[in-house]
């Protein structure tokens, strides 16, 4: 396994190995998904779209049904306009979408297509009919990665379609980041518990985690409403959960209609969540309700029970800069060192914020933005972990050191759940720390002699 | 719908009125493309088929990219050819582990399927060129790894913004003292992944083919092309041969290294699975080191016995043939009781299969063995000639997107070309019945009226779940769902599903059962809660019976 990975490192500057991100147009293509009615549509190469689609589906093992400019060589020399237009033509008159979200691909932005002069002779035209809806989001691949396409896609919902009619509405905007359809409705969940209107967008859930009933629909229930975004200039204040993910389209508001921002990060562990549930509070004006302490309590119980287990323990942490940011704080909760902590993407923020929290834990942390995975193990090679947590390409690392693993974060490949137990809130917090716990013991039942092999832990 | 088009004679729907019902929602320029790709089948006569044609934007379409091609299907189960993708990320990343490529490297080989390596490019690099930023990727790469050989993949941006890859592989290669080769297999180049194929075939004919003519002891040598061992398929054909006497020196692509490719023109056979994806290298093959070729297929076990037949018949040894005969009879004998039971469980059923260039064929042999009834197949991106034979390829017009492929000009070498049978003896084999350089094709397989649908749509997907109501549905990742969620089981032919091998004798039995799975599950007939199904009970009437039978009980008792 991952034979010529060896502890000695030697510098690189141009050979990226085993990243820790993928491109933009994924992102933005999952955000578009998290419209009611929406189809989305890269404007590329068509094998862009289907490397998305294939790799999204492989993570909620759901449809994920999106379009494609499918551009040959001669768009690629005279533009992608004849594509878009016959594109556009196809998919209201085959699958009729309400909207339709387009996001670019590195082919359409080198060659410097106008999207907005695009949609708007579409408009002009006669090839979106009246009522329907399209927007779009400039998503270079070779900016950012998908963290920045989702934020991109996110932050267009804003730009395109926000709305004011003048009288504010007793609701809170919530951009909840790139987290799964479980987490969405998990967040959704928190907020009725706090009778706490919320717009969320993108809001996945009930389009990537649908029952079977025999019957596909190609435009689930699910996804934040057209109404639902333009009202969004009209709500009280906006909670941005990510600086990542979710700065841009807050931001955007603010300029736009003047919404109060309120930036959070994701509500992962216990004190994020409590910044989450006190944001709720004060900015809707409501009491924390009982049956919300009584979760929290339970957590709290939980990491009593656990803690001794945890304390002290190792871990190198690999995943997304916004979601690894939230967990690393929930592991120091639990008295964990996360002593190797990466992410793919680029991001000053991830490096200075991380820091921060692992200042007084683990000074000695090797904190690392714009990274691989290859460095990662290379690292490990030299200082060994208790525990890996990340996404489903770190089971090689894992396997290779023999180390227990727990998958989190963006994408999961081989196991199902995810798209269904959420890892936000309270009891999100529980099931991370159920799987942790799970990981290690398991680990520990394997391979300890077995004089030590115990029955009560 | 699906009750009214049905005609009586055959008791599936009227195939005439099902592709209407396909077009009828497609605007006039759609409906004008698409109507030359879904057809109504005739085995006789095929119809002549729009395939390898311009994706219509927006459809949704199974298809991806000429990268995919190359990089994925052809070049990616090269376990020890070190292979850096040029482009931003993405590219990259989703063909990292993702085709089950299997392989068994040898204590002390190279496996760089676990790794994903490509040079990030950034918006730098698209403004200023990345060409330095490549050089010293390789570098790195070569430091770090010390691999045998690498392979730069191109990705859209790279020929876009003018990178010349192939006088960076040449510089480096100088400078290494390694063979580096550039694969120019820019996702926009083609209609199709099968360009990238082509792509890929050419690069590994002009640089890796024939670069050490050390040649296998064994008696009987061949080549399979066009296999790529997808969950262990290599493995059981290769184990089969082996039980035959048959030695594989090389297999494109599947648990293959990068030696194997350089002295496989030593073979006597090359014998062909996919086609599509391939046969480009059979040809050049033969052409310049004499080596004649054969079409395949080892999924079925009719079509694994056939094969055999052929390969052992082509060498003509009857000692060989006496053992070919030997095998496929204890092969089939200890297949014959799943098959039986399999068959007699779902025979009659209907399948439908939309998959790659060779697949949705391949596996109508499979379906054969149990009695089911294919009623409608596609490829993704399979030419004419594999859907109407290779006789129709001096008709075939080349395209803009065709012409960007190079062809390549290949004669026989001056030192190598060694026809491996005499003209004499191949016409002899030819009068026997064996075909060389020869592929039918899908549609003469299929049954009259059956549907074949090229490069499938979503909608027309939809459509045909709703009229033909089939049993199993053959597909790819991004229907999967979208199938299962119709309520019809769906095997994807891309993966497997991550089970397989069904290759040969032993991967038909496993293929039969997971047919039987898929057809047996409980899992369908649970869609629809009890409580849709009854009418509802008064709750205080179930109540007041249990209060009132409880009462009794305890006086009984008493």
């Amino acid at each position: 396994m991952l034979q010529s990975t060896t502890a000695e490192i030697k510098p690189r500057s141009a050979l990226r190995v085993n990243p820790a991100k993928t491109c933009q147009p994924i992102g933005a293509l999952y955000a578009a998904l998290g419209i009611h009615g929406c189809m989305p549509h890269s404007h590329g190469s068509q094998g862009c779209c289907a490397y998305h689609r294939s790799h999204l589906t492989r993570h909620y093992k759901e449809p994920v049904v999106a379009t494609t400019s499918s551009f040959t060589e001669g768009a690629s020399v005279f533009g992608g306009l004849a594509n878009m237009t016959q594109a556009l033509t196809n998919i209201f008159s085959i699958y009729n979408p309400d909207i339709v979200a387009v996001h670019t691909t590195c082919l359409s932005e080198v060659i410097g297509d106008d999207i907005p002069m695009m949609i708007k002779k579409s408009y002009d035209d006669g090839i979106i009919p009246s009522g329907k809806l399209v927007i779009h989001a400039n998503t270079p691949s070779f900016v950012g990665s998908h963290m920045t396409g989702f934020s991109n896609m996110t932050k267009a919902m804003v730009t395109y379609l926000s709305d004011r009619n003048g009288s504010t509405k007793n609701q809170l905007n919530l951009i909840p980041g790139f987290i799964d359809p479980a987490d969405m409705r998990e967040l959704k969940r928190l907020a009725a518990m706090m009778n706490v209107n919320i717009v969320m967008f993108p809001d996945t859930s009930d389009v990537l985690d649908l029952p079977q009933t025999g019957i596909y629909k190609m435009y689930p229930k699910g996804g934040v409403s057209i109404p639902q975004l333009k009202s969004t200039g009209d709500s009280i204040a906006t909670l941005a959960l990510g600086h990542f993910a979710s700065y841009a389209a807050a931001t955007a508001l603010n300029d736009k209609w003047e919404v109060t921002n309120a930036f959070l990060e994701l509500p992962i562990g216990l004190g994020p969540t409590d910044r989450f549930i006190n944001a709720l509070r004060n900015y809707a004006g409501v009491d924390v309700p009982e049956s919300i302490v009584q979760e929290r309590g339970r957590l709290l119980d939980m990491i009593s029970d656990m803690q001794q287990y945890f304390h002290g323990k190792r871990v190198a942490v690999a995943g997304d800069n916004d979601n690894v940011i939230a967990l690393v704080q929930f592991l120091t909760e639990l008295d964990m060192k996360p002593v190797y902590v990466i992410t793919g993407s680029p991001g000053n923020h991830f490096e200075t914020r991380v820091g921060e929290i692992l200042k007084e834990q683990v000074p000695d942390a090797v904190i690392k933005q714009n990274t691989d995975l290859f460095a990662l193990h290379q690292w490990m090679k030299n200082g060994p972990v208790d525990l890996i947590i990340g996404n489903t390409y770190c089971k090689y690392i894992a396997r290779a050191e023999n180390t227990p693993f727990v998958r989190f974060g963006f994408p999961i490949l081989d196991r199902m759940t995810h798209r269904i137990f959420p890892t936000v809130g309270y009891m999100g917090a529980i099931r991370l720390m159920d799987k942790m716990f799970d990981a290690m013991m398991d680990h520990k039942d394997r391979e300890c002699p077995e004089e030590l092999f115990e029955l009560v832990q | 719908m699906s009750e009214q088009i049905k005609t009586e004679a055959t008791s599936l729907p009227d195939p005439t009125q099902v592709r209407e019902i396909m077009l009828e929602p497609y605007p006039a320029k759609t409906k004008r493309k698409r109507a030359k790709q879904v057809l109504v089948n005739d085995p006789e006569t095929p119809p002549k088929i729009g395939a390898n044609s311009r994706t219509v934007p927006g459809i949704i379409t199974q298809r991806g990219c000429t990268y995919a091609g190359c990089r994925g299907v052809v070049m990616g189960p090269v376990y020890d050819l070190l292979q850096i993708v040029h482009g931003p990320v993405g590219c990259g990343f989703y063909a990292w582990l993702s085709r089950r490529n299997l392989a068994r490297p040898d204590t002390g080989e190279s496996n760089f399927l676990q790794y994903c390596m490509n040079t990030d490019m950034q918006e730098e690099q698209i403004v200023f060129g990345g060409e330095k930023k490549l050089k010293q990727a390789i570098q790195e790469a070569y430091d770090i790894f010390k691999p045998k050989a690498i392979a730069i993949l191109s990705t859209c941006p790279v020929g876009l913004i003018g990178d010349d890859i192939h006088s960076v592989a040449r510089e480096m290669k100088k400078k290494l003292g390694i063979n580096i080769i550039g694969f120019s297999c820019e996702g926009y180049k083609g209609v199709s992944q099968s360009a990238g194929h082509h792509i890929a075939n050419n690069e590994v004919f002009k640089h890796i083919i024939g670069q050490d003519d050390t040649a296998d002891t064994a008696k009987y040598t061949i080549n399979i092309l066009g296999e790529y061992n997808i969950g262990g398929d290599a493995w059981e054909i290769d184990a089969l041969l082996k039980k035959c006497g048959i030695h594989v020196t090389a297999t494109l692509s599947g648990d293959v290294n990068y030696g194997q490719l350089a002295r496989c023109h030593t073979a006597m056979l090359n014998t062909v699975m996919c086609h599509r994806s391939i046969n480009y290298i059979a040809e050049m093959m033969e052409k310049k080191f004499g080596i004649p070729w054969i079409k395949i297929n080892f999924l079925g076990a009719e079509s694994t016995a056939k094969s055999l037949r052929k390969i052992a018949q082509y060498f003509g040894d009857p000692e060989l043939q006496t053992r070919v005969e030997e095998v496929i009879a204890t092969e089939m004998t200890a297949l014959q009781p799943v098959r039986d039971e399999v068959a007699a469980k779902h025979r009659g059923k209907k399948v439908a299969l939309f998959v790659g260039g060779s697949r949705a064929h391949h596996y109508q042999d499979l379906f054969e063995d149990i009695g089911m009834k294919v009623v409608s197949a596609g490829y993704e991106f399979a030419h004419r000639d594999d859907y109407e034979g290779r006789h129709v390829l001096p008709t075939i017009k080349i395209d803009a997107d065709s012409r960007n492929i190079e062809e390549l000009h290949v004669e026989a070498d001056p030192e190598r070309y060694t026809p491996r049978i005499s003209a004499e003896r191949r016409t002899e084999l030819v009068k026997e019945g064996l075909s060389f350089s020869e592929y039918e094709g899908m549609m003469a397989q299929m049954k009259k009226d059956t549907l074949v649908i090229d490069d499938i749509s979503h909608y027309e997907i939809e459509k045909l779940i709703e009229i033909y109501k089939p049993d199993l549905v053959c597909s790819g990742i991004k229907d999967k769902f979208v199938i299962e969620k119709m309520g019809v089981p769906c095997k994807q032919l891309h993966s497997y599903d991550y089970g397989g091998p069904y290759a040969s004798f032993s991967g038909a039995a496993n293929f039969y059962r997971e047919v039987d799975r898929m057809l047996s599950t409980k899992i369908w007939k649970f869609v629809v809660p009890p409580w849709e199904k009854e009418p509802q009970l008064e709750a205080n009437f179930v109540h007041n019976v249990r209060i009132k039978d409880t009462k009794k009980e305890t006086k009984k008792a008493a």
